[in-house]
Formats: structure tokens, C-alpha cells, sequence
């Protein structure tokens, strides 16, 4: 069995660490105060290593003559909230007005490199370091104005960028009038200290949107509306099947037709013109024709074939005796659970924008990581780094589906073969065949317990859904969890097509299978599954954010089933923990699920943003249910069945049960994740609840009707 | 065959002389600029293309251009400016009630409809007249407390 190599942290792979461009970063700065220190906090540090954030904290903020504040960040704004409460970090920090940040977000010529928007690392990694460099900051302009006013620091305060004498307030400078002789640099003495959570004006109350105004009207950039003189729209010739072969191509019925592009470069055919529609329709005379290999994997055959070709195992983690284990338990179940693949089906497909410019390549892409785009685009097309630049775009939802950038470099290849700004915008069929879905996976689990509660054994090994989530958090004496193919992605071979990470990656599936087992076992003794989550739990956080979820709820003890449709579900993901509870309703005449209302209790340490946290949460609930009820790729081999929502049913209106949020209030620990950690058990939470109402357990996601009337009859 | 279309396209005349046949979305984000309305689907099943035509809402994504000659077109630019928000952006902003806000500028125009017909809609009503527009960070609970709070306001006309 392999070790597990991996840090605590939950990453993407990425090979290409490189900072902002000196040129580019120094270009950046016409005028006012640049900080140079090199002191950071050690949790600054720390997320400075690891994610390979530059030393030189210049790279994060500048101020401008009138006192402006810019603050740059690689993260991407895909509606997650960052762009709101990175300022909210940044205004506090260094004591200006909120409404004096603006954040300048993914534009690989000016913000500092970072490897990608996803592992809900931006307010647990980036906010660190982000926060240390307005402290300090703040720190420098202290000095600067002490020199000027000839009065100590220790006599000197600051407010919304005026540095003003205690003893004598109209003593005073602004952060402008001392940025007025352009650019400074200068090393603090003193290291400089974050602000002590009972002084926060900023950080912890809620803050709407910044980015709303500009959404609302239509304002709001995203990559399918950069709009430049002489561009054209690019649609590509596309394979029935990811495993379709091209034996022949007639490309004749377009040839020399004079108001298109045509491209052919080694794979890739592609028919330019201003208006999609009649690049379309030419591309459609194109005749092709594939070699397609038929394939027995389909939506019920894949779980037999991912545990035939099964790798082998990485231990993840262990603890006492198996066999012990299982001799000392007087209720003992095996089970196995499915997961079926799951796309991300953002509202705004995969979309690229893509123009040479003075032998730059610049890019406009909806992507969750532009400097990983930069370096991909530089590689393939053999430009040097320096001359690709992603620019800055809003993005229309990602949840890990956009940081593979297929589009992107279609754009860039295309324009760069024809000389024409290009633009690449997947149609929805396209987006459902290049996703890369979260993979189908199966966890095979056994366990044991005391008549009392107490489990005595934890035997778990997870195939093909990744390891994030696989460990479990309850005080288990005899336990091991191995994870067979520790990734989202796997060998050639093992899925038809592409997957990767969707939000909460491996958690979901994991989750799903853990808490279902939990409630199963409690089932099996006659338990009330909160009782029996407490007799096995002897972590803090999880037991005070149970506690907390209970009293939200006003959960009282159930012998499941109680009829009562109530489900309950914990996880652990980014840092954050989370407890889940809901009240359902199965209409056992067409298996049909309504979810009534769900709460979720939240440590996430640190609130930055109150509301959006909340907001997170809520859309965690929400997208959950998706796959938790209906999400299913269906598919024949390579070929992809549901290319549209009509086939592939994600949650609607009147799907959203009523949610309520409770964030534990614990501002002196670390801030972590919370873009994530809410969906992860929206599956289990289901499952558990759907149990309690009808006494069905089901052992497969998602939890269709069809699958639901299934039990229902097997039970009778 | 190119052919000129007349038509009001947010409160001002418009003339445009294409080819009829053309499908109004990509008429309106390229030949018009107005890129506030999105393509989701292409087939009319996700409602983020959604204009107002004669205050109906319409899937622009599932209309050709002579669709409108002669009607009245509103996007999500001609309903209000960020100086002067229109009540139901408003209220979106003032209820926080998108993420990724893709799918909104279809959500304000179906909720913008919607309120045309009935000014002061239940939420079992909001919810029916808002279930085809999907959004897929989850703001639906957002969004319907928004057109609740729009409604409100708005008592006495749009």
C-alpha cells in the first residue's frame, strides 16, 4: 500500500509557480506610496509558501494620489463573494473606507501570481497574506506621517485614512497627501500585528455585494461580452464521442467560400465569422465522418468496471484492530454505496475571448485560474509567458468545472492561426460534453457497534472519488480508511471520459457514504441518530456546531424511521465544519421528494462577511440537491446523453425548501473555507431524511423517484 | 435576404436591417451591444436570454429578429441605470440575491413581466411564474424574497 504524501491542504495540481512580472509589476505603479517590507505574519507566511504567493507584499495593494486604494488578487470573482469581503479585509487592515477598495481581480499582468480560485482557499490562504499587507501598510504610512508630523507613532491613530495626533486631532494627514511624493520604499522595524478582532469596523458585519450594481444592469463583463473591432465568432468541429476516431473529413462544401474563415490545423476544424449562427450553419456542411468503438459502460454498468480496474489503495489513515474491531461488535453491517458522474453546468458555459495585439496574446476567459491559462496558452502556442496576459472578466459560476480551459486555447490557437481577435463560446451541448464531471465512484464500508452506541469498527475504502472527506471524525477505536485512486482524475481507462474536481471535491460522495453508514448502524440499535453521533464523538468543533444545529432545528430524539422525514448529516471540508439537518416529505405515490426546510450549523472560524457566508451556505443547500435528487450523467461509452437541461435536471425555484443559516461566532480562530463545506453532506442529509419519512434506505446517488418507488417495493 | 426591422428597443426607435431569420439574442448582444442578456441553453429551457416584448417576457435565444418589428423591446439595460436603479434591480441588490449573476439579468426581466401581470403576485405564484429560469449558485430563496420586496414598492404601476 502507497503513503499518503498529501499536506493538510486540499490542492489542484499545478506545475507552473511563477510571479507577477517585475516589469509588469513596477509598470503598475506611475505614482504614489509603494510599501516594501518583507515581515509577514506567520499564517501570512505559511499560506505565502504554500501557495506560492510573492514575498514582496507591493504586489498586493497600492495607493493612489487621491487616497484610492487598489487591491490586486489572482482570485477570480465567479460569484462567490471575494470581491467583497477581500476588500472588507483590506479596508480594515489598513483603516480606510470600504468604499474606498476597488479590487483588480485574475489579471495576470497586474495581480500576484496564484494558483487557481477553488479548495476555498481564497479567505483561508489568500486573506492572510492580504491582511498582513494592509497591516503593514498601515504600519509604514504610520511612520511616514510620524517623520512628517514629528510625532511618535505611539501618539498617532488612524481613521478611514487620515492619520491624526491623539492628543491633538486636527494634527492630521491623509494616506493621499502622504502617497503625494510617488514612490517610496521603506523597511518597518517593528513587525506589524493584524488588528485584534474586538477593534474590527469592517470585518465581521455584513456587506452587500459590491459587484450587484454592475449585475443588475447588465454592466458586469463577463468573457462572451468583450467586444473588439474585427472579431469573430469560432465553431469548431466536434466528435460524436469522446472515444470517436476522425476517419474522414469533406470540407468542400465551404472551401473558398468567402465571407468565413476556414481552419484546419491537425485536429482542430473550425469556421470563423462575425455572427455565430452562420459560422454554425457552414460548420454543419461540413461532412465528417468517425470511427466510434462501442463501449457496455453506461450509467449502470460503470460501477462494476471502476472496482475491476481498482489501483491499489492508499492508506489515509488507521487506528487499532479490525479484527478486534469487528469481535467486539454486537451490530455489524457491510455496505457499499454509488455515486454516479455529476456536472458542474455553470450558468455561463466555457467561454474565451482571444486577440493578438502587438505580438501579445491577450485573453479574456471565464477561468478559475488565469495564471495556469497563461501557461498553458504560452506552451502551446510557444509564446513566451511575458507575452500572454489573461485579463480580468467576472465569471458566471465555476464550481471547479472552469479550472480545465479548453475553450480558452481554442480561442487563442484560432486567433492566432487567423489573425483575428476570436471568440470561442461553448454552446450548452458543448459545455455537457467537455466537462469534467465529478466521477462516478463507489465506497465500500464496514462497520460495527455496542448495543450502547459505541462503534467498535470503522473498515472504509473509497474508489475513485478522491480522499478529501474520506477520513472520518468519530472517536472509533479500530478503524482504517484507504482510498483507492486518491484523486478526481484518474488513469486512461477508468473513466470514458474527463473528471475532475466539483465543488467539494470527494467530499460529497464520501460524506455520503459516512453518514448514511452512522445513521444505518443507529438504526440497527434503535438510537436516535444525534444521540449516537454524540456517543461517538470526542471532537470539540464537531460536537458544539451539532449542538448548535439541534437547538436551530429544535430537534428532538426520533427512533428513525419516525415517519417525520428528518435527516441529519456532519461533514468536515476547508477547514470549516458543518452540521446539517432538514424535514422532508415523500409522496410515496410517485416517489417524489420535497425538501421542506434545511439548517445548517457552521464553524468556519472567522466570519469576514456575515451575510456572505450565509449566502454560501445557502447555495450549497440548494445546488446540493441537485445531486442529492436528480443529477445523473447518462451516457454510452464516450457519448454523452444529456447535453441540455431538459435531459439533466438541475434544482429550481420550486425545488428551494426554506433555509436557515447559523455561523458559529468564533472570531479569534482562523477564517476557513466556506464556499464548499455546506453541499458536502446535502446527500447523506437526503438520504437519512427520506429514511425517517418511509423507511427506504437508498445506497445510490442520485435519489430518484424511480430509484425511491423501487425501494418502496422491494420493502413491501 | 436582408430585411429592415423597426422596433422600440428601450424606450428609444430602433432600425436595423439584417437578415430576419436571425435569432433576436445574438441580433441584440453583437449587432446592438447589448450583452446583458445571456445565452444559457440555446433552447429556451433556462430563461437567462429573456427580454420583454410588450411587456411579456420572451427567450430571445427562441425568437427570430421579425419577431419584434413593431413591438416594444426592453433588455436589462433599459430598465434602469446604476444612478437610478428600476425598483426590481433594486431590490436584487438590496436583497443580495445573486452570486454569479449570469443568470440575473434573465431573472429581473421575468420577474419585471411578472409584476406587469400581477402587481402584487403570492410567492406560490413568484415561484411558478419564476420555476423555468434557473440560476445555479442557488439565489432562488434571494430572489424570490426580492420580487416580494419589489412588489411592495411597486404598488401603483411599474
Amino acid at each position: 500500500m502507497k503513503k499518503n504524501n498529501n499536506n493538510f491542504i486540499d490542492l489542484l495540481d499545478s506545475t507552473i509557480p511563477k510571479g507577477m512580472g517585475r516589469r509588469a509589476f513596477l509598470k503598475r505603479f506611475s505614482g504614489g506610496v509603494v510599501i516594501a517590507v518583507s515581515l509577514m505574519d506567520f499564517q501570512a507566511l505559511e499560506a505565502a509558501v504554500l501557495q506560492e504567493y510573492p514575498a514582496d507584499l507591493n504586489a498586493y495593494l497600492s495607493i493612489d494620489k487621491d487616497g484610492r486604494v487598489t487591491s490586486y488578487t489572482g482570485k477570480i470573482e465567479m460569484g462567490q463573494g471575494v470581491i467583497t469581503s477581500l476588500a472588507q479585509m483590506i479596508a480594515e487592515e489598513l483603516d480606510v473606507k470600504f468604499s474606498d477598495v476597488e479590487m483588480i481581480m485574475g489579471d495576470t499582468d497586474l495581480c500576484p501570481y496564484d494558483r487557481g480560485t477553488w479548495g476555498s482557499l481564497t479567505t483561508r490562504m489568500f486573506g492572510p497574506a492580504l491582511r498582513s499587507a494592509g497591516a503593514e501598510a498601515r504600519a509604514i504610512l504610520l511612520e511616514m506621517a510620524s517623520e512628517k508630523m514629528n510625532v511618535p507613532v505611539s501618539e498617532l491613530s488612524v481613521n478611514e485614512g487620515i492619520v491624526f495626533e491623539v492628543k491633538n486631532k486636527q494634527n492630521k494627514l491623509s494616506y493621499a497627501e502622504l502617497a503625494q511624493g510617488a514612490r517610496i520604499v521603506k523597511s518597518l522595524k517593528n513587525k506589524p500585528v493584524l488588528k485584534d478582532p474586538k477593534d474590527f469596523k469592517i470585518i465581521g458585519k455584513s456587506h452587500l455585494k459590491v459587484d450587484s450594481p454592475d449585475k443588475v444592469t447588465g454592466g458586469a463583463k463577463y468573457a462572451g461580452d468583450i467586444r473588439v473591432p474585427g472579431m469573430v465568432f469560432a465553431k469548431i468541429l466536434r466528435p460524436p464521442s469522446h472515444a470517436a476516431k476522425r476517419i474522414k473529413v469533406d470540407v468542400s462544401a465551404v472551401q473558398g467560400v468567402k465571407e468565413i474563415d476556414l481552419i484546419q490545423d491537425g485536429d482542430l476544424i473550425a469556421v470563423l465569422h462575425e455572427d455565430p449562427e452562420v459560422a454554425e450553419k457552414y460548420l454543419n456542411n461540413i461532412k465528417a465522418e468517425y470511427d466510434v468503438p462501442t463501449s457496455g459502460l453506461n450509467e449502470n454498468t460503470i460501477f462494476d468496471h471502476l472496482m475491476n480496474v481498482a489501483p491499489e489503495g492508499t492508506l489515509i489513515s488507521e487506528g487499532g484492530n479490525l479484527t478486534e474491531g469487528k469481535k467486539g461488535a454486537e451490530e455489524y453491517l457491510e455496505a457499499k454505496f454509488l455515486d454516479g458522474y455529476v456536472a458542474h453546468s455553470p450558468m455561463e458555459p466555457h467561454t474565451a475571448m482571444a486577440m493578438m495585439e502587438n505580438g501579445k496574446m491577450k485573453v479574456w476567459a471565464s477561468t478559475q485560474n488565469p495564471f495556469g491559462l497563461k501557461s498553458i496558452i504560452a506552451n502551446e502556442l510557444k509564446l513566451q509567458e511575458e507575452n500572454v496576459q489573461v485579463l480580468q472578466v467576472f465569471v458566471g459560476g465555476g464550481f471547479g468545472g472552469k479550472s480545465s480551459n479548453g475553450q480558452a486555447v481554442e480561442a487563442a490557437k484560432l486567433a492566432k492561426i487567423s489573425g483575428k481577435p476570436v471568440m470561442v463560446a461553448w454552446t450548452r451541448r458543448e459545455e455537457f460534453f467537455y466537462d469534467t464531471f465529478r466521477p462516478a465512484a463507489v465506497i465500500k464500508i464496514n462497520s460495527g457497534c455496542k448495543k450502547d452506541g459505541k462503534l467498535t469498527l470503522w473498515d472504509y475504502g473509497v474508489y475513485f472519488a478522491g480522499q478529501r472527506g474520506a477520513q472520518h471524525f468519530y472517536d472509533i477505536p479500530n478503524h482504517k480508511t484507504v482510498a483507492y485512486n486518491s484523486g478526481w482524475t484518474a488513469e486512461a481507462g477508468a473513466h470514458p471520459f474527463a473528471t475532475g474536481a466539483w465543488r467539494a471535491p470527494s467530499n460529497n460522495t464520501n460524506s455520503f457514504a459516512r453518514e448514511s453508514q452512522i445513521n444505518i448502524m443507529a438504526a440497527k440499535i434503535g438510537m436516535d441518530p444525534v444521540e449516537f453521533r454524540f456517543k461517538n464523538l470526542k471532537d470539540e468543533r464537531m460536537i458544539r456546531t451539532l449542538k448548535a444545529a439541534v437547538d436551530k432545528f429544535g430537534w428532538t430524539s426520533i427512533k428513525s424511521p419516525s415517519g417525520k422525514g428528518w435527516g441529519i448529516a456532519c461533514g468536515v471540508d476547508a477547514g470549516a465544519y458543518v452540521a446539517l439537518m432538514a424535514k422532508i416529505n415523500v409522496d410515496k405515490s410517485n416517489g417524489k421528494v420535497v425538501v421542506e426546510r434545511v439548517v445548517v450549523a457552521q464553524d468556519m472560524g472567522l466570519v469576514i462577511n456575515p451575510q456572505g457566508a450565509t449566502i454560501q451556505a445557502e447555495g450549497c443547500v440548494t445546488m446540493g440537491l441537485g445531486y442529492a435528487l436528480s443529477e445523473d450523467i447518462q451516457f454510452a461509452g464516450g457519448e454523452i446523453h444529456n447535453r441540455n437541461f431538459d435531459s439533466y435536471e438541475i434544482p429550481r425555484f420550486s425545488w428551494t425548501p426554506k433555509i436557515e443559516v447559523e455561523l458559529l461566532d468564533l472570531p479569534y480562530e482562523p477564517a476557513q473555507g466556506g464556499g464548499e463545506p455546506a453541499i458536502i453532506v446535502m446527500g447523506a442529509l437526503i438520504a437519512n431524511a427520506i429514511y425517517d419519512a418511509i423507511g427506504v434506505r437508498l445506497y445510490q446517488m442520485p435519489m430518484t423517484p424511480d430509484r425511491i418507488l423501487k425501494g418502496l417495493k422491494n420493502k413491501n | 435576404m436582408k430585411d429592415t426591422i423597426r422596433f422600440e428597443l428601450n424606450n428609444k426607435p430602433q432600425e436595423v436591417t439584417i437578415d430576419k431569420e436571425r435569432t433576436l439574442l445574438w441580433v441584440l448582444r453583437n449587432d446592438l451591444d447589448l450583452t446583458g442578456t445571456k445565452y444559457g441553453c440555446g433552447m429556451g429551457l433556462c430563461g437567462a436570454c429573456s427580454v420583454l416584448v410588450d411587456n411579456k417576457p420572451v427567450r430571445s435565444c427562441q425568437v427570430t429578429a421579425d419577431f419584434v418589428d413593431g413591438k416594444k423591446v426592453v433588455t436589462v439595460e433599459g430598465l434602469g441605470t446604476k444612478d437610478k436603479l428600476h425598483p426590481v434591480q433594486q431590490a436584487f441588490v438590496d436583497h443580495d440575491a445573486l452570486q454569479c449573476g449570469y443568470c440575473t439579468p434573465g431573472m429581473i426581466i421575468t420577474a419585471t413581466g411578472l409584476l406587469y401581470k400581477n402587481p402584487s403576485p403570492t410567492r406560490e405564484e413568484i415561484i411558478d411564474a419564476m420555476d423555468e429560469n434557473f440560476c445555479r449558485c442557488g439565489a432562488y430563496t434571494r430572489i424570490i424574497d426580492a420580487i416580494q420586496a419589489a412588489s411592495k414598492k411597486m404598488k401603483g404601476g411599474i
